[in-house]
């Protein structure tokens, strides 16, 4: 099977195959043009009549469940991300693989990373096909120079979602390793030694996988409350010593970015999001949980506590600072996606404002309405960003792809994009005349915030206007841009390879990009 | 052949520099090795700059390797240089464009509450120092740069000051300590420094001797922009003689203190409260002032305590001093809010001025207030808080409409 084919150019002006690892895929029409028909998937229907009565499906290994399940060549596996690099089955699961003599799985998990760089053997030896999830690290790296068998497919963490519902990717097996579970396969993220918070990543595996095994290494008598997985979806329930490495799950606390210059572009942003009247009493954000994006948020609290106004919600990636700000009133409900540190657990479990929240509520495009819409201020970063507001997530400037996709592109929904950027990294422009991959367009994203000047997507008018007297330093991209290629010299231009060795998904499932191999 | 040339710094962790070494050769040509964080990017430039810089020194046969974290061209350009000099005599330099920005000459009187240091071996902290809008940044060659990089940070340093955007703040540099540091001006005056430091001044001699190898420098390079003296004084010696050397020359601008050296040349230990250097701080400061100069502070080296350096900023301020070193960029704001004028002060200032506007229309001699007659020095000092206070964003320009 060639790994794609029929080629054609989409509504970015980027070559996209329509043929992908064998299956056909619909090229990027623009942002809200394509339709979906049909129904969503259904997995089999079950019978308690095959589940025993008392509710116990405990099973004594990972590898008998593996085996009950019918794990078998060509199938489709999923595991979840809020172990981030501390997971320890992901590994298990494709070594179990590997021993039964199973070949050409696609391995299909929320995210991946540098924990998981042991896979790699497994990629080469064709015990996986492929990924189709985020590749970070040492697996990006390992499919940008060409040595992944089948192509990488990347999906947002709503476009995830969105595949499997539509029937799109049809999970064989789902492995949902749970801090915390019953015999019935109830599990929750909030409570046990590898508390991650939440599950939500799993949930839309958990509705649609033909089979489903939970793994625990905090097995408690029914009922486990709250059930964030409900048993009712789950086959196979399995005991383990240890599910994770709990210090590289959460970290203890998370910290602000001590970095001046970093702080310097969050102070710029907050100011930018007050004068230009974006924060309101009742308004809302979204900010990640990197260093500049915290700083962010505590500055969005200074303004707050001056005006004596409220946030609604935040949308978060939750740890101590979020929580600090809904524990002192100055906000009143998070939206939580994944939670970063031990606080934000903590909040999660005791506060009913600290909600948990799933790809199907947050992110899903194909459904009637998600709330990434709403959100007012959605900040996220970059690693590319092009004159015509094109932004790229994925890959590098020299075309390593290192990064997943995240909640990235589905947040661009939100009412007002703001990406606080360094304008250079290391020498590094950031704003390129064409970004290396195409992960957003530049209709979506609403203002670049660098250290030396702010430019505003000129669709956006309104915010131009609201802020020509504000004293900000706001300049053209083109200016920042011969900014940044005055003080580092104009870079040069990076060939790689005709060869694609990924795809990016737009959050309608449409193919938006294709990542080439880096000629090595 | 030889001993190879080795300059600038390479090591996990650090960016935005470069370690190179050069090495001669017998012959076979010139081999230029180079691997680089930003290899896609920019791996042909910098083998293209380090070609050129080869052959302005007419090296012929010689391998050298750069092994770079992002370093930029200025950056490159130093540590090429320094490498090949650290092997081969050369009285030429190779200069790299100077911005058109970094020819101007600054006032004497010109504000200078802050003055960010910057190790002079340490690009990286560099690059964005000026966003962070310092009065001054002070590339530092001395305490902050380790003996064996003294000479390759000299490269570094001139090249900074004629590519580094400064983004407005005054070009400052710390010289070592006199003997020393006169081999340092070399690298600076015919650069356009505006204004060198002189560590551990102890009398108005040392400061002579500086002039004089200005003076030289800029007659050789055809300078005429000014070159700003800021003597500090860090010993018992230099303050008992702080009121000489405040005057030993018309280019001294200011006066700073270091209280690090000082409490260590008194045998005891700086603290919180300042007792210790009571005494030297106001020695300073009168020294300065009679002689018509600025008296500048110690920088304050708690960087994660904001609420200390305020306070401390404003014990400075009341002691009469119109500036203080900083060491992060996160002390800047903090410095420049304290010293600025506070509103009560501002608003006597504004009436004592319009007074004086009054006076001055109507032909008056005498400028009064109520029934308060108010001097010229009075006068002046209200001035002086207005502009501060117009600097510092504390009053609108256009307060008299």
């Amino acid at each position: 099977m060639k790994k794609y084919d029929k080629l054609v150019v989409n509504a970015v002006g980027r070559m996209v195959p329509t043929i992908i690892n064998g299956e056909e895929h619909i090229p990027f029409k623009g942002v809200g043009k394509h339709r979906p028909t049909g129904r969503r998937y259904g997995p089999k229907i079950a019978s308690c009549a095959d589940y025993p009565d008392d509710g116990n499906k405990e099973i004594t290994s990972l590898k008998e469940a593996l085996i009950k399940a019918g794990l078998k060549d060509g199938m489709t596996i999923s595991s979840h991300h809020h172990f981030r690099n501390g997971d320890l089955i992901a590994n298990q699961i494709f070594d179990i693989a590997h021993e039964l003599g199973i070949k050409n799985l696609r391995w299909y998990p929320s995210a991946s990373f540098p924990c998981q760089a042991g896979l790699i053997k497994y990629l080469e030896d064709g015990t996986i096909n492929r990924i189709e999830g985020s590749m970070n690290g040492p697996l990006g790296k390992f499919t940008s120079e060409g040595n992944m068998k089948g192509l990488g497919v990347l999906r947002s963490h709503g476009g995830r979602y969105q595949a499997v519902q539509d029937g799109e990717v049809k999970i064989d097996i789902a492995v949902i390793a749970a801090p915390t579970a019953d015999p019935f396969g109830n599990a929750n993220g909030v409570n046990g030694d590898a508390a991650c918070g939440l599950l939500g990543f799993a949930l839309g595996d958990s509705q649609y996988a033909d089979k489903v095994i939970v793994v625990t290494d905090n097995l408690v008598p029914f009922p486990c409350i709250p059930w964030q997985i409900h048993g009712n979806y789950v086959d196979y329930v399995v005991k383990v010593d240890k599910v994770g490495l709990p210090e590289r799950i959460v970290s203890g606390t998370t910290q602000i970015t001590k970095s001046p210059d970093r702080l310097l572009i969050a102070e710029m942003t907050a100011e930018f999001c007050e004068k230009a009247g974006l924060i309101y009493d009742g308004f809302s954000y979204q900010a990640g949980a990197g260093g500049t994006a915290l700083s962010i948020g505590n500055y969005f609290g200074d303004i707050l506590r001056k005006n004596n106004w409220k946030a609604r919600f935040i949308r978060a990636g939750s740890n101590q600072y979020p929580v600090e700000l809904l524990e002192e009133g100055l906000v009143e409900y998070i939206l939580d996606g994944q939670t970063f540190d031990l606080e934000g657990i903590r909040s999660m479990r005791e506060n009913p404002n600290h909600v948990d929240t799933s790809p199907f509520t947050s992110y899903n495009y194909h459904s009637k309405g998600n709330f990434a819409a709403m959100v007012d201020i959605v900040v996220l970063g970059a690693t590319e960003v092009d004159v015509n507001f094109n932004a790229n997530v994925v890959t590098h400037s020299d075309g390593y792809m290192l990064h997943g996709i995240g909640g990235w592109q589905n947040t661009l929904a939100g009412k007002t994009t703001i990406m606080p950027i360094p304008l250079f990294r290391d020498r590094i422009p950031v704003i390129r005349d064409e970004v290396t991959t195409i992960c957003a367009p530049g209709e979506l994203i609403d203002v670049i915030v660098t250290e030396r000047g702010i430019a505003i997507n000129p669709l956006r008018q309104d915010l131009i206007d609201a802020t020509k007297d504000s004293g900000l330093p706001i300049k053209t991209i083109h200016q920042l841009k011969e900014e940044a290629e005055a003080i580092c010299g104009l870079p040069e231009k990076v060939e790689l390879s005709d060869e694609i060795v990924a795809v990016i998904k737009w959050v309608d499932g449409t193919v938006i990009d294709s990542v080439r191999k880096v000629n090595t | 052949m030889g001993k190879p040339g080795i300059a600038g710094n390479h090591d996990k962790g650090i960016k935005s520099d470069c370690r190179v070494q050069f090495e001669l050769l017998q012959s076979g040509g010139l081999q230029i090795e180079v691997k680089s964080k930003v290899q896609a990017l920019y791996g042909k430039t910098i083998t293209k700059l380090a070609s050129e810089i080869l052959s302005f020194f007419d090296i012929k046969n010689a391998k050298i390797l750069i092994e770079d974290s992002g370093a930029l061209d200025f950056v490159l350009a130093a540590r090429i240089e320094a490498a090949i000099k650290k092997v081969i005599d050369s009285k030429k330099e190779f200069l790299i464009p100077v911005l058109d920005e970094n020819q101007n000459s600054t006032k004497k009187d010109q504000f200078r509450f802050s003055r960010l240091y910057l190790p002079g071996n340490s690009p990286k902290l560099m690059i964005n120092a000026g966003i962070h809008k310092p009065n001054g940044l002070i590339l530092d060659l001395e305490d902050a740069v380790a003996p064996s990089k003294k000479f390759e940070a000299k490269f570094l340093v001139r090249n900074a000051l004629r590519s580094l955007n400064f983004y407005g703040a005054e070009r400052m540099v710390r010289i070592n300590q006199i003997p020393l540091g006169l081999d340092d001006l070399e690298f600076l005056v015919p650069h356009y420094a505006n204004l060198i430091l002189v560590p551990k001044c102890e009398n108005a001699d040392d400061l002579h001797q500086v002039n004089d190898k200005i003076n030289d420098l800029k007659k050789e390079f055809n300078i005429d922009n000014d070159v700003w003296l800021m003597p500090i004084i860090e010993s018992a010696k230099g303050v008992m003689n702080a009121y000489e050397i405040a005057q030993a020359a018309d280019n001294v601008v200011a006066m700073a203190i270091g209280l690090e050296d000082y409490t260590a040349d008194l045998g005891t230990r700086r603290t919180f409260e300042g007792k210790e250097s009571f005494f030297a701080r106001s020695m300073v400061v009168t020294a300065a002032i009679a002689a018509g100069i600025q008296p500048i502070d110690s920088v304050f080296s708690d960087v994660s305590n904001m609420e200390a350096l305020a306070e401390n900023v404003r014990t400075s301020k009341g002691l009469g001093f119109d500036g203080m070193g900083c060491i992060h960029p996160r002390q800047i704001a903090v410095i420049h809010e304290n010293f600025a004028p506070e509103e009560a002060e501002i608003e006597k200032a504004k009436k004592i001025v319009i007074a004086f506007n009054d006076a001055k229309e109507k032909g008056l001699g005498v400028v009064s207030l109520g029934s308060k007659m108010i001097d010229a020095p009075v006068v002046k000092r209200a001035q002086n808080t207005i502009t501060l206070a117009i600097n510092t964003g504390k009053l609108k320009k256009d307060w008299l409409k």
